[in-house]
C-alpha cells in the first residue's frame, strides 16, 4: 500500500533523527519516502547500485566519491539514520542555530563539518592528509581526458603550494580551512529543503 | 436455508437486470443516462469540500509555503561555469590555463547530494504525489487527522468504494470481457469484407465502452478532426494498460504486443479473429528486423486500422513524458500523436508494475473513486527530410508533452 512508508518509521525513531540532524517531522518523513523509493531491494538499507540508479548522480563527476561519502568505513550498506545523518550536512545554518552554543557537539551542518565532508571527498584513504596522487585523482576525475598529464601535474603542485603552509607537501584539514576561509561555504555547501 | 438462497437468488437477478438496463444497454449503443454525471458532480463537491476543510486546518500550520511546487528541495538555477566563477572570486585568476581550486568540488557535491534526495527520472517511476489528500487510503503520504466530519465522509467513502462500486464494477467488466470475446469470435466466422470490419469495429467499441463503465472512466477527447486513419500509426504517452480502453472507446486500433498465455490469451487469439492485430511471438521480438517488416506490411495496407504503440515502451506516472524508442518511427507511416493525461484527483492510474501485479493494479483501479482523463488528437506528423528517426521521436514527443501538460524529459 502507498502509506507503508510512514508507517515503518516509528514516532521515537523520527524524534532520536529529528534532534540528531535538525530535520523537522514533515522532511524526515518525506526524505523516508524517498530512501524507501530508492531501496529496490526493500530490506531497509541502501547499497551502491541503489545510488548509482539515479541517472543525474552517474554522470557526476564526483558521483562515486559522494556515494562513498554515505557508506561508513568498510560497509556496503547505508540504513536511513546514517543516510540522514550524511544528508544534514547539507542542511542551510540557520540564524537561530548560529547562536546556540550549549551543545555538547556541534550541529552536522555547521561550517566546520561541511568543510570535513568536503576534505573526505579528497581524501579517500582517510588518512587526515589530502596526498598529491589523491589530488591528481579528483583533478582527473573533473576536468576529464583533453588535459594532458604534466599539465595536470603542474595544476596539483601549483594547489598545494597555495594551501601548504608546513611544508610537508599534502594537505591537512586545518590547511584546508585556512585556504577556503574567504569562500561562502554554508551557502554553496547547503540545499534548501522546503516544508 | 431455503428461502436463503431463494432470496439471495432473486436479489442477484435483480442486481444484473440493474446493471444491464442502466449501464450496459447504454454503453453498448454510446448514449449516457446521466448516473454517471449526477455521480462525478457529487464526487467533486465533496472533493472540494475536503480540500478547503484541509487547507483551513493547515493554514496556520505553514510558514514556508511552496505552493505550486511539490518538491522536496528548491534547486539553484546557476550554470556550472557561473557558480564555479563566484566559487573562485575569493582568489587572484592564475596566470595561465586550467584552473582548480579545493572549492570547486562544493558544485558537484551539492548537485549530487540534490539528485540523491530528488531527481527528475526515478520519481516518474512512483505515484503523483497529490497537494491535497483526495480521502483515500493509499494517497495518504502525510496528512493527519483533522476533524471529526471529514473522518466521517472517508469512512462513508471506503463503504461506497469497497461494497457498492467495486462489486458493480468487477461485474461489468467481467461481462465486457466475456462479451468481447464471444462478439469477436462470433464476428470472426463472417466471410471478410466490408460488413465484418464494420462489425468487428463496432463489437469492440461497444466491449471497451462497457469495460470503461466498469472503472466509473469518464473520458474527454479534444480535437477529434484528428482523429487517426486507416493505415497510420498512433503514438502515445503510457500510464497503464487502461490506456488501451481509454483509446479504443472511440475507434478502433489494431495493437501490437506479445503473445501471452492464460486469460489475455484467449483475448488476444478471439480479438485476432475478427480483426488483424498484431500479435508477437517472444521469440519474434528480438528479431528487430522482422518486426520492422510486419509492421511496415501492416500500415501499407490501407484497409487495416491504425497501430496503436506506446513509444516509452514502459508505464510511467503520468508527469512527464520519458524517452521515445525510436523503432516505431522508423516504420515509415504517418503518425498521429495522443495525449492522455489523467486527473490524479479521483484516481491514480499509474501501474508501478514492480510494486503491483496486474490483478492487484485492476482491483485498486475499481476502488478508486473514478478515472477521469482528456485526451487529445493532435495533427498527424510526417518525417522531415534529412531528420533522423531519433529527431523525429522527440519532435514527437515534445507535442504530447506540450499538448498534456507534461513534463518533456531529457531522459
Amino acid at each position: 500500500m502507498g502509506s507503508r512508508a510512514s508507517t515503518l518509521l516509528r514516532e521515537e525513531e523520527i524524534e532520536e533523527i529529528k534532534k540528531e540532524t535538525g530535520f523537522s517531522h514533515s522532511q524526515i518523513t518525506r526524505l523516508y519516502s524517498r530512501f524507501t523509493s530508492l531501496d529496490k531491494g526493500e530490506n531497509g538499507t541502501l547499497s551502491r547500485e541503489d545510488f548509482q540508479r539515479i541517472p543525474e548522480l552517474a554522470i557526476n563527476p564526483l558521483g562515486d566519491r559522494i556515494i562513498n561519502a554515505f557508506f561508513p568505513e568498510g560497509e556496503d550498506q547505508v540504513n536511513f539514520r546514517g543516510f540522514m545523518r550524511t544528508l544534514a550536512h547539507f542542511r542551510p545554518i540557520e540564524d537561530n542555530e548560529k547562536n546556540k552554543n550549549q551543545a555538547a557537539s556541534e550541529p552536522l551542518n555547521s561550517r566546520t563539518n561541511k568543510l570535513l565532508f568536503a576534505f573526505r571527498l579528497y581524501d579517500l584513504d582517510r588518512d587526515d592528509k589530502i596526498s598529491r596522487d589523491e589530488l591528481l585523482q579528483v583533478l582527473r576525475m573533473m576536468v576529464g581526458v583533453n588535459i594532458s598529464d604534466e599539465q595536470l601535474g603542474s595544476i596539483a603542485d601549483r594547489t598545494i603550494q597555495e594551501a601548504d603552509t608546513n611544508g610537508d607537501n599534502s594537505i591537512s584539514f586545518n590547511e584546508f580551512i585556512k585556504v577556503l576561509e574567504k569562500v561562502d561555504v554554508e551557502q554553496k555547501m547547503s540545499i534548501r529543503f522546503l516544508h | 436455508m431455503e428461502d436463503f438462497w431463494a432470496g439471495a437468488l432473486w436479489a442477484l437477478k435483480v442486481w444484473l437486470y440493474l446493471i444491464i438496463g442502466l449501464i450496459m444497454v447504454p454503453a453498448m449503443f454510446g448514449f449516457s443516462l446521466g448516473i454517471s454525471e449526477t455521480y462525478m458532480n457529487i464526487l467533486v463537491k465533496t472533493l472540494e469540500w475536503a480540500t478547503l476543510k484541509i487547507q483551513r486546518a493547515h493554514a496556520d500550520e505553514q510558514t514556508l509555503k511552496a505552493s505550486s511546487s511539490n518538491g522536496l528541495i528548491q534547486r539553484e538555477g546557476g550554470s556550472m561555469e557561473k557558480e564555479l566563477e563566484e566559487l573562485r572570486r575569493s582568489r587572484p585568476k592564475p596566470p595561465v590555463g586550467g584552473d582548480f581550486t579545493f572549492s570547486d568540488c562544493f558544485y558537484f557535491t551539492r548537485r549530487g547530494i540534490e539528485s540523491i534526495v530528488e531527481d527528475e527520472v526515478t520519481q516518474r517511476f512512483s505515484s503523483e504525489e497529490l497537494v491535497s489528500w483526495n480521502l483515500l487510503t493509499r494517497t495518504n503520504n502525510h496528512f493527519r487527522y483533522i476533524s471529526l466530519k471529514l473522518t466521517l465522509v472517508y469512512g462513508l467513502g471506503i463503504i461506497v468504494r469497497y461494497c457498492i462500486l467495486a462489486p458493480l464494477r468487477i461485474t461489468l467488466a467481467c461481462i465486457g470481457l466475456t462479451w468481447l470475446v464471444i462478439g469477436t469470435s462470433a464476428v470472426g466466422l463472417l466471410p471478410n469484407g466490408r460488413i465484418k470490419s464494420w462489425l468487428s469495429e463496432w463489437v469492440h467499441v461497444m466491449c471497451y465502452r462497457i469495460c470503461a463503465r466498469g472503472l466509473s472512466a469518464t473520458i474527454r477527447y479534444h480535437n477529434r478532426e484528428n482523429k487517426p486513419q486507416k493505415g497510420g500509426i498512433c503514438v502515445a504517452n503510457h500510464t497503464s494498460p487502461i490506456d488501451i480502453v481509454i483509446l479504443c472507446n472511440d475507434g478502433g486500433y489494431a495493437m501490437v504486443g506479445q503473445v501471452h498465455g492464460g486469460l489475455m490469451g484467449v483475448l488476444q487469439r478471439a480479438m485476432v479473429r475478427s480483426c488483424p492485430h498484431i500479435w508477437f511471438e517472444r521469440a519474434e521480438m528480438k528479431d528487430r528486423h522482422l518486426v520492422t517488416k510486419r509492421l511496415r506490411d501492416h500500415v501499407n495496407d490501407k484497409t487495416k486500422l491504425p497501430i496503436l504503440i506506446f513509444p516509452e515502451g514502459t508505464c510511467v506516472n503520468n508527469t512527464s513524458v520519458m524517452m521515445f524508442k525510436k523503432g516505431s518511427f522508423e516504420i515509415g507511416g504517418t503518425i498521429y500523436p495522443v495525449a492522455i493525461k489523467y486527473d490524479p484527483k479521483f484516481g491514480d492510474a499509474f501501474w508501478n508494475s514492480s510494486k503491483y501485479s496486474m490483478v492487484s493494479y485492476l482491483l485498486r483501479m475499481m476502488t478508486s473513486w473514478a478515472l477521469v482523463c482528456n485526451v487529445w488528437y493532435l495533427p498527424a506528423m510526417h518525417q522531415k527530410e534529412g531528420e533522423d528517426a531519433v529527431q523525429f521521436a522527440n519532435r514527437v514527443k515534445s507535442a504530447i508533452a506540450h499538448q498534456g501538460g507534461l513534463l518533456d524529459l531529457q531522459w
